[in-house]
């Protein structure tokens, strides 16, 4: 089992004509994930290295039987994308790319949630998701897994998750999903939205978190854990030793309220009873002692 | 990236708020050409990234051009914590009657815009918040919705302003609003928000700061871009592409990606060193991305070990191993590298590395052990060059690593030291 993506899910890519959407998604056609489509309005009627071309989301959803999509388009086009995505008939969203503008996000989150409630955005500046042996969609590296479970993981962060699910492998331990939610302001999918997943998901037996400093993700995804967790949840916090960041004035002193240092972080994760390693390996050590 | 004040404040106006008539001086002449253009009294304000100016000394009233000359030699140069005044704004100075307090940021958690808006202005926002949360009042806005017009004025009615000028606050603060929004603001204060002797709104200071991300709609912003202070090698980092952070150790750090480059500084000062910067080279890590990266920490006269930890998940490991090689023949190193190499094709790369590795250029199976081997570098070698033909680092086995400058736990059990580089077809 595994959690929003899995062997049926087919993926078209916006943004496949591209280098980077090309790329990636050929990778992730060769792990074995449905990449039924790509779409690019000019280029409709085209094909990438077989996989059809259409001109929109809702053609690709049409004639590919596209039921999530993955979009590699650059940074200005990503609100856009993702709201025709929504609009076109898929109902999963992950957006990879990286660097779109924070009052974007926050635009989109809030029109997914008026218009499309039921449709679930990954991202976007997120490494994608991976349910090993399944189907893997974004830019994680598909054999640093193991799949089989019994772990599930969510990270904030990129490379570090990578490094979770390698830390995961040299200890022996499968992955159920791994799912890169990404480290921006405004996520379109939280945390809490991936801990509650892997609470309903049978085959997970215990949780992998790895969060960062900034923001109050991790303390929300304490709260839930203390309130409605019954699974084990080991967890890393990356910046223990980050000099204070960029300060966001007075307002944003308020807004946080205190929360956001990583120490705030682990000591929120500790006492909601996620067990906290001080570096990857150690979690995933934490994790083998865990699941053993 | 943040906005000076002046630059805030010409920002605003823009969109249409009211801001006091005012000039920018990098000179003390300059002040005081402008302070006459402007006809005193004037406020001569140090224009600084940080807060606590008026405390240090940083804005003072002048009543007239020899105390604009006075007042602007004192505060030129000024240290205000740790930032170095090297601008001032020339203001009009205004009549304050009352003073408030607004401002606009995206509340993550709520994952809509927040407004604040307060009576009680002109002091530290926190210290209302703690004394008097209810003196602060709030309304979230949603992206989609924006701030209508009815709830601008029942969050205006919410802070107690003064009724007579509750209709101009509501239309300065729907300015205010446009403007966050439109200019992509991660943030925008005004603090404070006054009212004037006679019955005016006007905004006196402004703190903004704008979301980088949103740059290439708004061609403007490379020019703040370029007043954004930065030590010389944030500068030379960023002239070459690198997301770089000084720190003041000894053992430069590059990785592959923020969280690891936030982990592998974390796990430096675990193992008891002292990370002398963040470098991230994101993904891709090609030869020369590699070699600016060496280069700037090399420029680092601070650096006594550089510490490599590139996990590959797409970019591959022979990549990165020909991008190291590449690098060296390029820059001449000072400080010895260790190297951490995980991932795709990880082995290949290491294979590339092997022939290659001495006492300048090491190879570690994990990130724990690649940091405890830069640590004891960094603290073997005093002066740097001449240093290590008295202790060669081959010397310094991982065994005499001082155990209490690890975590109270064990935090790399002996079992998980894999992969070998030698194991026969390894994991990658």
């Amino acid at each position: 089992m595994s959690i929003f993506v899995d062997s049926d899910t087919r993926v078209v890519y916006q943004g496949l004509t591209g280098s980077q959407g090309r790329y990636y998604g050929l990778l992730n056609r060769d792990y074995g994930t449905q990449v039924v489509a790509g779409t690019n309005p000019r280029k409709a009627g085209a094909d990438v290295d077989g996989v059809p071309i259409f001109a929109t989301v809702a053609e690709a959803v049409e004639a590919a039987g596209a039921t999530a999509s993955c979009i590699f388009v650059p940074a200005p086009g990503v609100r856009d994308a993702v709201l025709e995505a929504a609009a076109g008939g898929v109902g999963l969203i992950i957006a990879i790319t990286e660097g779109v503008p924070a009052h974007d996000e926050a635009y989109v989150y809030n029109r997914l949630r008026r218009d499309h409630p039921d449709v679930r955005l990954i991202g976007p500046n997120c490494p994608g998701a991976i349910s090993p042996g399944q189907c893997n969609i974004g830019i994680t590296a598909g054999h640093i897994a193991l799949p089989g479970g019994p772990v599930g993981i969510v990270s904030r962060s990129g490379t570090l998750t990578y490094q979770a699910l390698y830390e995961l492998k040299q200890q022996g331990i499968g992955v159920t999903t791994c799912v890169g939610i990404g480290g921006d302001p405004v996520p379109g999918t939280s945390f809490v939205d991936c801990l509650e997943a892997f609470e309903n998901d049978p085959e997970t037996e215990a949780v992998m978190m790895i969060g960062e400093i900034g923001g109050s993700a991790e303390e929300e995804a304490a709260e839930f854990i203390e309130r409605s967790m019954t699974k084990p949840v080991v967890a890393y916090v990356a910046g223990v030793t980050a000099p204070p960041g960029k300060k966001m004035g007075h307002a944003g002193a308020i807004v946080s309220g205190g929360r956001g240092t990583a120490a705030a972080k682990i000591e929120a994760l500790e006492r909601a009873g996620a067990r906290v390693g001080s570096n990857p390996t150690e979690a995933g050590r934490l994790m083998a002692e865990t699941v053993a | 990236m943040d906005l000076f004040e002046h630059q805030g404040k010409e920002l605003l106006a823009d969109y249409g708020l009211p801001v006091p008539p005012g000039a920018v001086a990098l000179s003390v002449d300059e002040a005081v050409e402008a302070a006459r253009r402007l006809c005193p009294p004037v406020a001569v304000k140090a224009q600084v990234h940080t807060g606590g100016r008026g405390k240090a000394g940083g804005v003072k009233l002048a009543a007239d051009l020899d105390e604009v000359r006075t007042h602007a030699k004192a505060i030129l140069g000024l240290d205000i914590s740790g930032h170095t005044v090297g601008r001032l704004l020339i203001e009009k100075a205004s009549d304050i009657a009352e003073e408030y307090y607004a401002s606009f940021t995206l509340d993550r958690s709520a994952r809509r815009h927040l407004g604040m808006l307060s009576a009680q202005g002109g002091v530290e926002i926190e210290a209302v918040a703690e004394a008097d949360p209810d003196a602060i009042a709030r309304i979230w806005i949603d992206p989609v919705e924006g701030l209508a017009e009815p709830a601008c004025r029942a969050w205006v009615e919410a802070a107690a302003l003064p009724a007579e000028i509750a209709p101009a606050a509501a239309e300065v603060l729907s300015q205010l609003y446009r403007a966050y929004a439109d200019a992509d603001a991660d943030l925008i204060e005004v603090n404070p928000l006054i009212r004037t002797a006679d019955g005016r709104i006007a905004v006196l200071d402004a703190k903004v700061t704008l979301d980088a991300n949103s740059a290439y709609r708004h061609p403007g912003y490379a020019a703040y871009d370029d007043t954004q202070p930065r030590d010389e090698r944030e500068r030379a980092a960023r002239a070459r592409g690198l997301q770089y952070v000084g720190l003041d150790g000894s053992v430069g750090v590059i990785a592959n990606g923020a969280g690891l480059a936030m982990s592998t500084v974390d796990v430096v000062n675990q193992v008891g060193g002292r990370p002398a910067n963040f470098l991230d080279i994101g993904g891709g890590a090609n030869a020369s991305v590699m070699a600016a990266a060496l280069e700037v920490i090399n420029n680092d006269p601070a650096v006594r070990s550089i510490l490599v930890n590139i996990f590959g998940g797409i970019t591959r490991g022979e990549e990165v191993a020909n991008g190291i090689l590449e690098a060296l023949q390029r820059v001449t190193i000072e400080a010895p590298i260790v190297i951490r190499l995980d991932g795709t094709n990880a082995a290949e790369g290491r294979t590339l590395l092997e022939p290659r590795l001495d006492h300048r250029l090491m190879m570690e199976p994990t990130m724990l052990d690649a940091a405890r081997r830069a640590v004891e570098l960094a603290d073997g070698a005093s002066p740097p060059v001449p240093a290590e033909s008295a202790t060669p680092p081959e010397s310094a086995a991982p065994a005499s690593q001082p155990e209490s400058a690890m975590p109270p736990e064990p935090a790399m059990p002996p079992e998980s030291a894999a992969p070998a580089p030698s194991e026969p077809g390894g994991p990658w």
